[in-house]
């Protein structure tokens, strides 16, 4: 074999060495450069037909979730988002909705079979999704008093969720927590994005 | 006890496999006939033993055997029997099971038709190539014996499990797509081993390429099969009223049958010509690359896919996999690069060679953009460190010229003769098909086709079509003017003189008419959705829809929550649909079973989207599809098409008029050649 001809096999190392690399990633995580950072402002209609700013709420802890009629993983995600607006309030927990490619109409029929008494406003043209880099609904960024995003869940919230982040950002009044505590969470909904086949052991991961 | 069987079966293939193998290398080398002789004896026990393990794993799911580790996994007490016997294919480890079982039976039919090939006197290539095979089976069950094997004891015993994913219990589609995919995709493992052995053996005799064109038709039609079940099912359940995504699973299944296609092809310009012989083995050793490939990447979470599996640790074994085989087929390859030189040349461009050409270079090129398309988050995350996923737009901006031009030449390409053509014939034969089209074009314009890729896919359509008719019309003519048969059997006659280019007539005129329902269906289709107070009709398009009411539906394994609507067409009612969201234990979202009204104009599909607690009102989105049902109606020409080509005694083709003693058919074909 002429040493022309060892080019051929050659030329398939780089692959190889490109798929081993992809071996050492996870491709279902997508990460966002928003937790630590201010959440993206905006001043947007309610569905009630006010309007919200959210830089007025600065200061308080706020659930911000973005949510829509269609979505059926929304639905289940709604009572535990009711749940905690009830437990949470007294201490001071804002929910604010965006509603996410949906309309006014539809949107006001879901609040008023399924409750809930935060305001919810609607994201025209998607631009505030597009500002948090929306994956899909729903989709929740938990901003602390300071206006940083700290915690960002891909997927429907489950209450325990809820309880290991917004006691933390309630507690305190400056920066909510130390960096390295910045992360993303993915509950088992993402199964939008890849569904997991069930095993006995449960195959939910968090990171 | 079922574990142990099952696992002891398992363990006990892989042994004899490996021994099988090296026997059939050394018997090759060695030109003992008695080596070759006990690797054929350990393809057989393999596939006996494989077969003992799946049946085991089958009789551990039905009788809810849950201290197998599988069967805790996807099997379930409320699970209806069928769902049972094909939740063995629902999850990871199960679908390798599945893997190994059709590979062995490949590897079983192999050594009973090598039994009857094989030359008095040794045949290496033969030997190497069970080998090979041989190897192949050893890497699947090594996975099922160790890092994916389902028959692990569980302890304590848990008294039910979870059934199988939602998704897959919730259309029977489950039980025809996976084997019939897999059937394809598996199989092409068989001509990769051919082909190794013929390299390994240092000839390529034009016998040895019909040999392999033929184990590649096989598979070829159940990936062809599979694909379109795929399609369909994706299409029936998942309620979206898509049915391809270019998701990575998705493009893993197409991209190797873009290149067996292309092998296909060239494989004949070989067989006349003694061309394009490196090419042509390149094809298919990259037709297997890209199963291992397509397989790698979405068993081992290194894309993101729908259909991905759950993070398992066959990831690594699957890159060794890949490793040896992609840098041994080169090697291979290059080594025996001068084996592979061309006997021909080209003599004229308007031939059917340069059709050919053609044709393999737009498969060719379709397959590299698919690949790129699929691999493209990992090029990008590791060279710029982003995150980037590659949709649909890429794909069909991509793809939808070279399509086009394959639909063109799907027609021009049998209309050309072998050598050299000359316009005076080609004038001949396109007068009527070019009619044809023009004719087609300024109807579908009049009648208010204004998309312009989709008007130019049906006249192309049409154009080829024709080309087509007359390639089947010319000899029927002819034989009915020399014999007086009536047009039927004349048309049969003519047929099955050759019916491996007939029934590859009908395979493009399938593949035809897919593309007409991929443009119509792509191009045409309307949705609305409506928030419905029962009782309330809206209009969509010519229907009217309306919503009757919901019920609850309690069965074994879900509940199912149903909406009655009723269609009607100018007030008068065309059919009632019932869209219904399931529940599944497993599932944490409802998963919906939209309600189809299927038709060759145009589909109807009715997607239940959500319901108030009281029954009162519901959300019902409604997706009209054009001509989508032509695909499926397609795949079913292409699977009958490929069928009678394939037919037990195709091989006994009269010459034909057109045909040239080149290199190839100047030798004698032996007779036990015709079954092949």
């Amino acid at each position: 074999m002429k040493w022309q001809q060892w080019a051929i096999p050659v030329s398939g190392v780089p692959v190889l060495a490109l798929l081993a690399w992809g071996l050492t990633r996870d491709a279902r995580i997508v990460p966002s450069p928003l937790p630590g950072k201010p959440a993206p402002d905006f001043a947007l209609a309610t569905i009630s037909g006010d309007s919200l700013h959210l830089a007025s709420l600065q200061g308080q802890v706020v659930l911000v979730n973005f949510w829509a009629s269609w979505c059926l993983a929304c639905r289940a995600e709604h009572q535990v988002l009711v749940d905690a607006a009830k437990r949470y309030r007294d201490r001071g927990l804002r929910v604010v909705g965006v509603v996410y490619e949906d309309s006014r109409d539809n949107a006001l029929a879901w609040i008023k079979e399924r409750g809930g008494d935060w305001p919810n406003v609607l994201d025209v043209g998607s631009r505030t999704a597009i500002q948090y880099g929306l994956f899909g609904v729903p989709e929740t960024f938990f901003v602390g008093r300071d206006g940083r995003i700290i915690y960002k869940q891909i997927g429907p919230l489950d209450t325990g969720v809820i309880d290991q982040w917004v006691p933390r950002l309630l507690g305190t009044d400056g920066p909510t927590a130390p960096a390295d505590t910045f992360a993303e969470g993915r509950s088992a909904g993402h199964v939008r994005l890849s569904p997991d086949f069930p095993t006995a052991g449960g195959t939910v991961r968090r990171p | 006890m079922n574990g142990v069987i099952g696992h002891a079966a398992t363990l006990l293939a892989l042994l004899i496999a490996g021994c099988g193998a090296a026997a059939a290398f050394a018997g090759g080398w060695s030109g003992n006939e008695r080596y070759v002789a006990w690797a054929r004896r350990a393809g057989f026990a393999v596939c006996a033993l494989v077969a003992l393990a799946f049946l085991t794993m089958e009789h551990a799911l039905v009788t809810h055997d849950f201290s197998v580790s599988y069967v805790a996994q996807v099997g379930s007490r409320a699970t209806p029997v069928f769902y049972t016997v094909i939740s063995l294919w629902s999850a990871l480890e199960g679908s390798i099971l599945l893997w190994a079982l059709v590979l062995s039976v490949y590897t079983a039919v192999l050594v009973r038709w090598s039994k009857r090939h094989a030359e008095p006197g040794g045949d290496p290539q033969l030997a190497y190539a069970l080998g090979t095979l041989l190897c192949v089976n050893v890497f699947f069950l090594l996975l099922i014996s160790w890092p994916a094997n389902p028959f692990r004891a569980l302890s304590p015993v848990p008294p039910d499990g979870p059934g199988p994913n939602a998704l897959l219990q919730n259309s029977p589609f489950m039980g025809v797509h996976p084997p019939l995919l897999y059937t394809g995709y598996v199989g092409m493992s068989v001509p990769f081993a051919l082909a190794v052995g013929a390299l390994l053996a240092g000839r390529l005799s034009p016998d040895w390429t019909r040999v392999i064109r033929r184990w590649t038709m096989v598979p070829w039609t159940f990936l062809s099969l599979g694909i379109v079940a795929g399609a369909w099912w994706s299409y029936e359940v998942l309620g979206w009223g898509g049915y391809w995504a270019w998701d990575p699973v998705e493009n893993a299944s197409f991209m190797p049958w873009l290149t067996a296609t292309a092998f296909l092809h060239s494989v004949m310009v070989q067989e006349r010509r003694g061309m394009l012989k490196t090419w042509t083995i390149t094809l298919i050793v990259s037709t297997f690359l890209l199963t291992v490939l397509g397989t790698f990447l979405t068993r081992s979470g290194v894309l993101a896919s729908v259909h991905a599996f759950t993070q398992s640790p066959i990831g690594p074994f699957f890159l060794t996999f890949l490793a040896l085989v992609l840098l041994g087929s080169l090697t291979l390859l290059a080594w025996r690069s001068d084996v592979l030189r061309s006997e021909g040349r080209f003599d004229a461009a308007l031939s059917r060679e340069t059709a050919f050409m053609v044709n393999n270079l737009l498969f060719a090129a379709f397959a590299f953009v698919v690949l790129l398309g699929t691999m493209f988050p990992l090029i990008a995350e590791a060279t710029r460190g982003v995150k980037v996923s590659v949709g649909g737009p890429y794909f069909s901006q991509m793809t939808v010229p070279i399509a086009l031009l394959l639909v063109f030449l799907a027609g021009v390409g049998p209309a050309l003769p072998w050598r050299k053509g000359s316009l005076e014939l080609l004038r001949g034969k396109f007068r009527w098909p070019t009619v044809g089209a023009l004719v087609a074009g300024a109807v579908l314009a009049v009648a208010g086709v204004r998309a312009p890729l989709a008007w130019l896919t049906f006249v192309l359509a049409v154009f080829s079509a024709g080309l087509l008719v007359v390639e089947f019309v010319a000899p029927t003519v002819a034989r009915r003017a020399s014999t007086q048969e009536s047009w039927g059997s004349a048309l049969w006659r003519v047929c099955a003189s050759n019916r491996r280019r007939f029934g590859g007539y009908v395979v493009h005129a399938g593949i035809l008419v897919i593309a007409v329902g991929v443009a119509g269906s792509a191009t045409f289709r309307r949705e609305q959705e409506w928030y419905m107070v029962r009782g309330a009709v809206e209009p969509f398009g010519r229907y009217q829809v309306g919503f009757d009411s919901v019920w609850a539906a309690h069965e074994s394994n879900r509940d199912g929550v149903i909406a009655a609507t009723t269609i009607y067409v100018g007030g008068s009612v065309l059919t009632r649909l019932n869209p219904r969201l399931n529940y599944y234990k497993s599932a944490i979202e409802p998963i919906g079973t939209p309600a189809v009204r299927e038709n060759l104009g145009e589909d109807l599909y009715l997607v239940l989207m959500a319901y108030t607690a009281d029954g009162s009102h519901a959300m019902i989105k409604a997706i009209a599809s054009p001509l989508v049902g032509w695909i499926w109606l397609g795949g079913g020409i292409v699977g009958l098409g490929a069928l009678f080509a394939l037919w037990p005694g195709a091989g006994k083709a009269t010459p034909r008029r057109d045909a040239v003693a080149g290199p190839v058919r100047a030798r004698a074909r032996p007779a036990r050649e015709a079954r092949v």
